[in-house]
């Protein structure tokens, strides 16, 4: 949980600053976008470092998803008979909604994936011009609402991941405890706002079509 | 003050239980809850029913037999108490209290409110013991112990056993139990020769017993009547991975 999530948390990170790209413009944001496929050339062939991310990605999503159910099967069957009063003493909203929001995320990257990858969800779909998608998919309000409801449940998820990955690892004592969490909800925060900045810009007219 | 109390009854291990509601009329601030149910059971062994049953020993809030969860809280509204040192006077006359036993596939339930905690002692016997000979008291300037390290052991040691956590934990988890033991032993000269076989060991018992893995929620430490940190669980997770990932478990 905590060695897959983090890998996932590192290539988030990178895919937010390449995001912030768009600011620089068109021709820019194109660029880094066919960089990213050529990286490395001539000395490996076209595509060679994006797809092994790729592999390494989906292999940490597959293990995550896979250790997420178990954990879900054990807490179910560690308790066969339901309290009939319960009350929260301490658990935050982001612990408790883990697994449903788990469900929202993986949804969401499959949307996503089709909207800007596979560019069949996308209203403009042009291959090559990634630019110009993101500008037509965020162009529209329900589009760019679903980002971000979907990049809120993202940062709920990291909250709470990124403070539960660290204390898994045994990197939190009594003295760094309070230090943890707040790195964790410092760092969730900042990487949403990031990504909600490009949705936002455009929708507001500051990233359109030059 | 005047009480109804919803009370989890089930006549025995293979019982169907039901909330029961009682009224008590004359209940006085200054009882403790358990004193509460003794009169509550004084009245019904009076009428002839079958009293309410449940665990209780010292009733100092030491021993760790006692337990119950009152009103979705384990030991109750206050924070590090026992339930045997739970005051009426935290309650308000008129209030309903629903009472439950710990509710856990590892914890069954052997007569209304009273559980098997068997599990915690099996977790015990993999490795929650030092094979250091007894005897005597060592000299206690013969293996210095730094200051930081006997407080931190001896806040894990305060654990009693009671098992809030794992009523409390939202996956039925016992990692603060086990971490207690883990961190109390491992962090003194005299729990180091087992340090890592036992902490994968504990591990393998705490799972092997039905307990549910913990996901760092923390309603245990919320609950826990000695106030067991966190932390902990974060040492067991350290001793874990050296012994795993480490290769530092002798097998």
């Amino acid at each position: 949980m905590a060695v897959t999530g983090g890998v996932m948390f590192v290539f988030l990170v990178a895919h937010m600053v390449g995001n912030l790209k768009i600011f620089a413009g068109p021709e820019a944001f194109n660029h880094y976008s066919e960089w990213l496929r050529t990286v490395g050339s001539p000395a490996v062939p076209y595509r060679t470092v994006l797809t092994l991310l790729e592999v390494v990605l989906l292999l940490s999503v597959v293990l995550h998803i896979t250790a997420a159910v178990q954990l879900a099967r054990r807490a179910r069957a560690a308790r066969p008979v339901k309290y009939r009063s319960r009350k929260r003493v301490q658990q935050s909203y982001a612990s408790r909604t883990m697994r449903w929001g788990g469900v929202i995320i993986a949804l969401f990257v499959i949307y996503h994936l089709l909207d800007l990858t596979f560019l069949v969800a996308n209203p403009a779909g042009v291959p090559g011009d990634p630019y110009g998608n993101a500008v037509a998919g965020f162009s529209t309000w329900y589009v760019t609402l679903a980002y971000t409801v979907a990049l809120i449940a993202v940062g709920f998820h990291l909250r709470h991941g990124l403070w539960s990955a660290l204390q898994t690892l045994g990197r939190s004592d009594d003295r760094r405890e309070r230090a943890v969490n707040v790195t964790a909800s410092v760092a969730a925060v900042l990487l949403i706002a990031g990504f909600l900045s490009v949705p936002f810009a455009v929708i507001t007219g500051l990233v359109g079509l030059r | 003050m005047k009480l109804t109390l919803r009370i989890w009854r089930q006549k025995g291990r293979d019982g169907k239980g039901r909330m029961v509601t009682y009224t008590l009329d004359d209940v006085s601030p200054d009882m403790s809850f358990l004193e509460m149910l003794d009169v509550l059971n004084e009245r019904l062994i009076l009428s002839g029913e079958e009293p309410v049953a449940f665990d209780h020993d010292c009733r100092e809030g030491i021993c760790g037999m006692c337990g119950m969860v009152i009103n979705g809280v384990a030991h109750g509204p206050e924070r590090a108490t026992t339930t045997c040192q739970l005051h009426m006077r935290h309650f308000s006359d008129g209030d309903t209290i629903d009472i439950e036993p710990w509710r856990s596939a590892a914890f069954p339930v052997i007569k209304d409110l009273v559980v098997d905690r068997s599990a915690f002692d099996s977790i015990i016997q993999a490795g929650g013991f030092i094979t250091a000979p007894t005897g005597a008291a060592p000299e206690a300037h013969a293996t210095p112990v730094p200051k930081p390290d006997a407080d931190a052991a001896f806040e894990a040691a305060t654990c009693i056993g009671c098992g809030a956590c794992v009523a409390a934990c939202p996956n039925g988890s016992g990692m603060l139990f086990t971490a207690a033991k883990i961190t109390h032993l491992g962090l003194l000269p005299q729990g180091q020769p087992e340090r890592y076989s036992r902490v994968v060991d504990m591990i393998d018992a705490h799972d092997e017993a039905g307990f549910g893995g913990c996901t760092n929620i923390g309603e245990c430490t919320a609950v826990c009547p000695k106030g067991i940190p966190l932390e902990t669980i974060s040492h067991l997770n350290r001793d874990y991975l050296s012994a795993t990932a480490g290769g530092k478990h002798p097998e």
